[in-house]
């Protein structure tokens, strides 16, 4: 018997820099092609799905399929806004840190759908665990921009004590939770919660947010299965940006199968939405809402989206894949998508649009102006004594001893 | 009051809070209707239902994850490992989370978890069932370190981490669980319904976290400790017939430096036992403590007392156990020191 060397294999991205952009790999189907199936279809209905695109918004903008949602032009253009508001608020900050005026910055351009039309398609009491990319949730909700600039700057009106890298936001008036910057440790708190929720008889839900990358860690799979053991009203996004910082998705299993079929083997639906399809992602988030209100269990949902932007303003994407990519992406733009569905159905118009834009960047600006006054990263100062707070409860007393040491230098 | 050992004790305080807090549920691997396998929560699924006491999959980071998203809805999750050694998936639920969450999110969110983990050797357990990995976790700024020594103290400073704010690691030596063991594993096990800490009010009391307990008073050296080796320390003491003050720490984060203090200042001496393996274990940190706080007081070097630095070894289990033997030769060295 003739022995073959074994050759292991390393996975590649079809192009890198230099290279001619290609997505022939990324499986899609036709806007409205995929049918909505009822909340409380039986799983083997459902086992399809992972493999489908669900999509709304065709190539003339126009929405359809039954996967279309009823929703009124009001509620879009509050979607438009909020995703409008979100990518100027990005730019903004991301000026603000090659100022100098803060150490860190991570955009969220070319994925603003998910958290915004997530956001919308959630009820405010519902609990969400995001990751470091779903700034949107925070302005769709209509948490204050001059909070989150302030968290950005470190400076004295930041409610979280200058002890968190900026964009590492959390609000409990928003039911935004604290993000942590360890990947992933959110998907099982956040089952946690919706365990808790149904434990007590309450009628809120929880939704978490990972990316690609993070599915490989083992809080992914602890939360599926927690998720689907105890049929936990949660939402479940894996929010495929096709990059972890600079490793493709098939670094984290990406190539064998799609992320949403994880869902398979946990017997939970797994629904892959085109995530810069505003009106399919709100389809489909308000599916997976109804089903968890209804106690029919949990949905992990799977977001096809690129990320557009470096990973962080610490980050060089050039150095890793094709400068083109993100415009040869198949799934367009979210805002420009959602913009021409509007101009298409007569409710918007370019010279609307570009006033918008006019207002939002001047309502950032002042905002950011506002938020200046207050300080700057390593320019205002925060107590030193308040490093020692909150580390528990009450200062305990081996912390008023290192205070007092700190203090007597 | 009645006689309980340590099992009965715990159970006891799981019972007593579940009937107080609607919040408190208790989770875990095979707690729920077969009662854990050392019987702690025997019981309590029957009593409050399977909303509040249920079983959780072999996933201690899920459980830990789980128990911080039910502490940040609102409940008072008590979840348990089932052995300490298993602890370790679970640790960066621990500590990158319930740890830090208070302080990252600038007190908005917290988590006011209990874990259980039944802990320590001398039961025949092996490498995977015998560790006591208490230090690791006192060095997580954010979480609180307990290891009870009896039953009167194991359902008050239950009580007491149930009703705590922040998360509070709850360390049970299991060689303890059904007497007062003295490291004489030749000998019978005296049982806890023997011993004066074995007499448990039923209903609700609590000990503060953060308070030793003088267990010998004495004058001619300090002995520190906690869980199972306190009882070593005082058959040690007893059968040397040395006039020493042995202080069970019963909460090793928050730590009362003041008694430890107090103590070391009056008699000079001290040495620092734990079933632990040595290098940073806690008695590393008591060390400095005592030396920062009490140098120009002491007559002699501070020892140790601990596991050795190597796994547990199943058939070698008493060479590793730091038995009376080994803590009167180490009493007796610091005293002619």
């Amino acid at each position: 018997m003739s022995q073959l060397p074994l050759s292991l294999h390393i996975p590649e991205p079809k192009a890198r820099p230099g290279q001619v952009p290609d997505f022939s790999g990324v499986p899609l189907s036709a806007a409205g092609a995929v049918p909505r199936p009822a909340i409380d279809s039986d799983e083997s209905v459902l086992r399809r799905y992972p493999y489908e695109l669900i999509r709304v918004l065709d190539d003339a903008h126009h929405a359809v399929g039954d996967w279309a949602p009823a929703l009124d032009t009001d509620h879009l253009l509050r979607g438009l806004r909020a995703m409008l508001l979100t990518r100027t608020y990005d730019e903004r900050m991301v000026r603000l840190q090659r100022q100098g005026k803060t150490s860190f910055y991570m955009k969220c351009t070319g994925e603003e759908a998910v958290a915004v039309a997530q956001a919308m398609a959630l009820d405010s009491g519902d609990m969400l665990f995001p990751s470091y990319r779903q700034q949107g949730l925070l302005i769709a909700r209509d948490h204050s921009l001059l909070d989150m600039m302030c968290q950005v700057l470190n400076n004295r009106r930041d409610r979280l004590k200058g002890r968190q890298l900026p964009v590492m936001y959390s609000s409990r008036a928003s039911n935004f939770f604290s993000i942590s910057g360890n990947l992933g440790t959110q998907f099982p708190q956040a089952v946690g919660w919706a365990m808790a929720s149904a434990i007590r008889g309450d009628t809120r839900i929880a939704a978490a947010w990972v990316g690609d990358g993070t599915t490989a860690e083992g809080d992914f799979h602890h939360a599926l299965t927690f998720a689907s053991v105890y049929q936990a009203p949660v939402l479940l996004n894996v929010v495929n940006n096709q990059w972890a910082i600079s490793s493709f998705q098939g670094i984290a299993g990406g190539e064998r199968a799609t992320f949403a079929a994880r869902a398979l083997g946990f017997g939970i639906p797994g629904l892959r939405v085109d995530g810069n399809d505003f009106l399919a992602v709100h389809a489909v988030t308000r599916w997976a809402a109804e089903r968890a209100r209804r106690n029919l269990g949990p949905t992990l949902v799977e977001l096809v989206t690129y990320r557009a932007a470096p990973h962080s303003t610490s980050d060089d994407p050039s150095a890793y894949r094709p400068q083109a990519e993100a415009a040869q992406w198949p799934l367009g733009d979210p805002i420009e998508r959602l913009k021409q569905h509007l101009i298409a159905t007569g409710h918007w118009t370019e010279q609307q649009h570009d006033a918008l834009a006019g207002e939002l960047d001047d309502l950032v600006k002042s905002t950011l102006k506002e938020a200046e006054s207050h300080g700057l990263l390593g320019t205002s100062e925060h107590d030193p004594d308040s490093m020692f707070e909150d580390v528990f409860k009450e200062v305990p007393p081996h912390l008023l001893r290192q205070r007092q040491q700190m203090r007597e230098g | 009051m009645s006689a309980m050992n340590m099992i009965q004790a715990i159970n006891s305080a799981l019972d007593t809070m579940m009937q107080r807090d609607d919040s408190v549920v208790v989770f875990g691997e095979d707690v729920g209707y077969f009662g854990g396998v050392f019987r702690c929560t025997a019981g309590l699924q029957k009593k409050y239902g399977h909303h509040r006491v249920f079983d959780s999959p072999i996933s201690e980071a899920g459980i830990m994850g789980t128990a911080i998203g039910m502490g940040v809805y609102g409940l008072r999750p008590v979840a348990e490992i089932q052995f300490a050694d298993y602890i370790y998936p679970a640790f960066d639920q621990l500590v990158s989370e319930a740890a830090r969450l208070r302080y990252r999110s600038g007190g908005e969110f917290h988590a006011p978890l209990t874990v259980r983990a039944p802990s320590g050797g001398g039961i025949f357990g092996g490498q995977t069932h015998s560790q006591s990995p208490e230090s690791i976790f006192t060095h997580v700024c954010g979480l609180k370190t307990v290891v009870p020594s009896n039953p009167y103290d194991a359902k008050g400073l239950l009580i007491a981490a149930i009703e705590d704010d922040d998360p509070v690691v709850f360390f049970e030596p299991k060689r303890i669980y059904n007497g007062p063991f003295d490291g004489h594993h030749d000998r019978p096990l005296t049982p806890w319904a023997k011993h004066a800490m074995g007499e448990v009010p039923d209903d609700y009391y609590r000990i503060p976290l953060g308070k030793a307990a003088i267990v010998r008073p004495g004058r001619r050296i300090t002995v520190l400790s906690y869980g199972t080796m306190v009882h070593v320390c005082l058959a040690a003491v007893a059968e040397a017939g040395i006039d020493a003050e042995v202080i069970d720490l019963r909460s090793l984060l928050p730590l009362d430096l003041d008694t430890i203090v107090e103590s070391v200042s009056k008699t000079g001496r001290c040495i620092v036992v734990h079933e632990a393996t040595r290098t940073c274990g806690f008695g590393a940190e008591l060390v400095a403590v005592v030396q920062e706080h009490c140098f120009w007081c002491l007559e002699a070097p501070i020892e140790r007392v601990t596991g050795w630095d190597t796994p547990y070894p199943h058939a070698l289990e008493w060479a590793y156990f730091p038995g009376p033997a080994r803590v009167i030769k180490a009493l007796q060295r610091t005293l002619e020191a």
